[in-house]
């Protein structure tokens, strides 16, 4: 027997990182195990080419709680906020998309624009709210259940009739229609859908991605930010945070199992043969990885791991980093723009058709791509007068047949830059060093089961009070002592610290109510 | 696949139910062509006089082809694990040559099926049921190194029922019988091929059932209705084994409760503690499906009950309703699931539903029987008392070795 915790967070994504700190705040013991040598999870800033810097997989932020900031007193340096999103024209015509407001194109599609964001707006607070609630359980007695449905339904009805039925309509939607009934500028149709569809694996004409692309603003508006030191230095913040609150973390410690006895959880063993006790073990794990290799399906009843067994969770999204001698050459931009973030989307059928081979195992040949420069107003990311682009690209199908061997991952490669070759005709001159991260990759490096950014996509019939599964959408599993506070549990991905607080919430007032 | 070209001949396909490796010598028999379709086979309601059948089970030795019988054979490494988790009783306890009675739950710890889980050797088993569950053993196997084969048409099975089916099984030559318990099995040499025997029925009385390579089956009909010659062998249909059943006070699927992934309405399917099962929960096992809805079920309370029923007169009360007072006031509290006249009880017997906190062993409750006599309607209200033994036990059931009756 080693020492006794009140709580083991498996695995120091920021996720587990705001709920060890929250937890211990409120007084526990806790203790972090992060498999890799450094915290973040997927929020973290290393090397990819000597003297290079980049966020290796989340590189935005734009969805981090204003909750969990002021709890945790974070206060985050950013070194771009409220980016416009430039959407690249091969001719050098590019159209500017800010919070609430649009440049380049029509006076109709400009007031379009308008609106439709204020629309979004006042639904996004609505998804906010819900973001920010352990999602209440179907068919239940319980009080708090029913207050949080009270709660969301009585919102609903505060829209007003008119937006009422709109808000009704539309999140079953999917945004192409959306965005072809609205708007003219083929850019701007396909600058949102890219929104809408980023880090999942949908088209836009697939259904409920007006939701995912709600899920965006859900944060702030979906204003967007650049940390300075990159994404690591949010979750660096978070274990000061966590550490100063006296959660103690320890890095290169992959956790083996958790050690279920007699039906509940004891504790934890590592790889390397060490165990720690503790009744409460929350994973900070995607769910499937939680139950099948973490728990054992055995130690859950059989209808639970059959739906564990179902969830979706097939990455779609690469990382692609390139080191760069100097800024490529853009038509149209001005040198501040490069602070900006890119994105190559120029109508909203390349999106869909960028998808379509996804669906078959292939990835795409005309890639969608966001873009940023992080070292541009950074110096502390690149040797001087040297730079780093970030992109995500999309489509690259976590199960590509054949396999994510190097001719594959060569060939999207070229896909890329023939594709980024368009709007920056000296970028493959420009570049020193790269680094694409498929699915397979992330999936190996982050430890995410097929490498979604959400542990899990993020659907309708994967949301809410079915997210991950029916039964452990309360943060709990049907497992005794075993908790979720990733990304696959509600609400889902994107650096919100959401699902962490969440959890750490209904831990304690489990405990209160015990 | 076969890609068949054109003007090239088709085997035909097969139309209407299977037929067992038995069917030949059982249609043989047949004179009342009453047959119904059991998961894809055809199986006989009645052959010649459905009274002569039933008391072949009670008098003499009753032979029910139960090759329909849907089985599975679980095997490897974690097969014992698998099948723990699987049933809500404790399968440690039963060894290589056991056979156990289980049922199966939902994680809502809701009955799925019930059935006989054979340990046919170390590490190897059967689960033999009357459903089809496929789909949920197999999800069943995620985390568990076990494999789960379907082997319904591998294996050709007899149910060999009834006071005198000791005998003529020694007549037949089987070795070994002396020794085999109630729940007991035993792997016997028929022919060269192998055998196994179960001491295991659907009647509660002496029998056993035999599974068998169906290449062999015919076999072992003539071999068994050659031993029973002089021992009122008979071959039977599934009402007289219905009415055995009911007198043994067994359950059936879709009778005495519904298949969980049959309803649709919630609040229709039933857990093992309404179906008077308790015995078969054993919470003591950390983990299996259903655990935890049914410590919950057990602290809080269940809303059904399931009752054996004494009842007065000679009325069926078939489909009846049942009434906490003779003036079938206010609401039922529940209602008949299958009845009978028992024959060799001389009793008027029913399984029943009703709500709890009704029904409690020696509970007098009011069934509602409506009968038909030269076309019009009567209905009668009929006492009845709650028991709680099965109505037909006979002592040579469980007595080892059996009488040579």
């Amino acid at each position: 027997m080693t020492d006794k915790y009140d709580a083991i967070v498996v695995g120091a994504g920021h996720n587990g990182l705001v709920c060890s700190a929250l937890l211990a705040k409120a007084g526990k013991r806790v203790l972090v195990l992060e498999a890799n040598q450094q915290v973040g999870g997927a929020a973290i800033t290393r090397e990819f080419a000597e003297g290079y810097l980049v966020s290796a997989c989340a590189h935005l932020l734009y969805q981090l709680q204003p909750e969990v900031r002021k709890e945790l007193k974070l206060a985050t340096r950013l070194v771009t906020e409220d980016m416009t999103t430039i959407a690249l024209g091969e001719d050098g015509k590019h159209v500017r998309l800010k919070t609430d407001s649009v440049e380049g194109v029509s006076d109709e599609d400009a007031q379009q624009y308008r609106d439709f964001r204020k629309r979004m707006a006042r639904f996004s607070k609505l998804l906010r709210k819900i973001f920010n609630k352990t999602p209440p359980r179907l068919g239940n007695q319980d009080f708090q259940d029913f207050l949080t449905y009270a709660q969301l339904g009585l919102d609903v009805r505060m829209l007003g009739k008119a937006e009422m039925e709109a808000f009704l309509r539309l999140i079953f939607m999917n945004i192409h229609d959306e965005v072809t009934e609205r708007f003219e500028h083929p850019m701007l149709k396909g600058a949102i859908s890219l929104d809408a569809v980023l880090g999942t694996h949908l088209g836009p004409r697939s259904p409920n991605t007006m939701m995912t692309y709600l899920y965006r603003l859900a944060g702030d508006q979906g204003r967007t930010g650049v940390p300075a030191g990159g994404m690591g230095s949010v979750s660096n913040e978070l274990a000061q945070a966590a550490r100063s609150a006296g959660v103690t973390i320890r890095t290169g410690m992959p956790v083996k199992r958790i050690i279920i006895e007699n039906g509940r959880a004891t504790g934890v063993e590592t790889e390397s043969g060490e165990r720690f006790d503790s009744y409460k073990v929350i994973s900070n794990a995607d769910p499937k990885t939680t139950l099948m290799k973490l728990i054992g399906a055995k130690h859950a009843e059989t209808g639970f791991a059959r739906r564990v067994s179902h969830i979706r969770a097939r990455g779609n999204a690469a990382k692609l980093h390139l080191a760069l001698d100097g800024l490529p050459a853009i038509e149209g931009l001005s040198r501040k723009d490069f602070a900006e973030r890119l994105v190559i989307a120029p109508d909203e059928h390349y999106v869909e058709r960028a998808f379509n081979p996804a669906k078959y195992g292939e990835s795409s040949p005309h890639p969608v791509i966001e873009i940023t420069f992080p070292s541009f107003r950074d110096e502390t990311l690149a040797p001087t007068g040297k730079h780093v682009m970030s992109a995500v690209v999309q489509y690259a199908p976590y199960g590509l047949k054949g396999g994510w061997n190097e001719e594959a991952k060569a060939e999207f490669m070229k896909a890329i830059l023939d594709t980024l070759s368009k709007y920056m005709p000296d970028i493959e001159q420009r570049i020193t060093a790269s680094e694409l991260l498929t699915p397979a990759d992330i999936e190996n490096e982050f430890h995410i089961t097929g490498g979604h950014w959400h542990h899990g996509e993020l659907s309708l019939d994967q949301f809410l009070f079915v997210r991950p599964v029916n039964g452990a959408a309360q943060y709990q599993l049907p497992v005794d002592g075993v908790y979720l506070c990733g990304a696959g549990a509600h609400p889902g991905g994107g650096i919100s610290g959401a699902a962490g607080r969440n959890a750490a919430r209904a831990i304690l007032r489990q405990e209160k109510a015990a | 696949m076969t890609i068949y070209q054109q003007g090239q001949v088709r085997e035909p396909v097969p139309q209407g139910p299977l037929k067992t490796p038995f069917y030949p010598r059982v249609a043989e028999i047949d004179i009342v062509h009453q047959w119904h379709e059991w998961k894809g086979f055809s199986s006989p309601d009645a052959l010649y006089c459905e009274d002569l059948e039933y008391f072949s089970i009670r008098n003499g030795t009753g032979v029910f082809d139960l090759s329909p019988m849907t089985k599975y054979r679980v095997t490897g490494p974690d097969a014992m694990d698998y099948l723990n988790r699987l049933v809500t009783r404790d399968m440690a306890k039963i060894k290589p040559g056991r056979v156990a009675y289980a049922v199966w739950c939902d994680d809502q710890g809701q009955v799925i099926d019930d059935g006989t889980i054979f340990h046919l050797r170390e590490g190897e088993y059967r689960i033999c049921c009357q459903e089809r569950h496929f789909a949920w053993f197999l999800a069943a196997t995620i985390g568990f190194d076990v494999d789960v084969v379907h082997e319904t048409e591998e294996v050709a099975g007899l149910a060999v029922q009834g006071p005198t089916s000791y005998s003529v099984m020694k007549t037949m030559g089987v070795e070994g019988l002396e020794e085999l318990k109630p729940f007991g099995l035993i792997h016997v040499d028929f022919q060269g091929t192998e055998m196994m025997v179960s001491r295991t029925g659907f009647t509660a009385d002496l029998g056993y059932e035999l599974w068998i390579d169906p290449a062999k089956a015919l076999d072992l009909w003539d071999a068994l209705f050659e031993a029973g010659k002089n021992f009122k062998i008979r071959a039977i249909g599934t009402h007289a084994l219905e009415l055995a059943r009911i007198e043994a006070g067994y359950l059936a699927p879709y009778a005495e409760f519904l298949p969980v992934d049959e309803t649709i309405r919630t609040g229709r399917s039933r857990s093992p503690l309404e179906l008077g099962l308790e015995w078969l929960v054993d919470f003591k096992k950390p983990n299996f499906n259903g655990r935890r809805a049914l410590a919950e079920e057990k602290r809080k309370g269940s809303t059904w009950r399931l009752v054996k029923l004494d009842i007065e007169g000679n009325k069926v009360a078939d489909s009846s309703y049942i009434f906490s007072n003779s003036k079938a006031k206010g609401e039922s509290i529940g209602f008949i699931t299958s009845a009978a006249w028992s024959p060799v009880c001389k009793q008027n017997i029913a399984l029943g539903t009703v709500r709890t906190p009704h029904g409690k062993p020696g509970d007098t409750v009011w069934v509602e029987i409506y009968y038909q006599r030269e076309m019009h309607w009567n209905r009668e209200m009929a006492k009845a008392t709650v028991v709680d033994k099965p109505f037909w036990f006979p002592r040579r059931r469980g007595a080892t070795p059996p009488g040579p009756y």
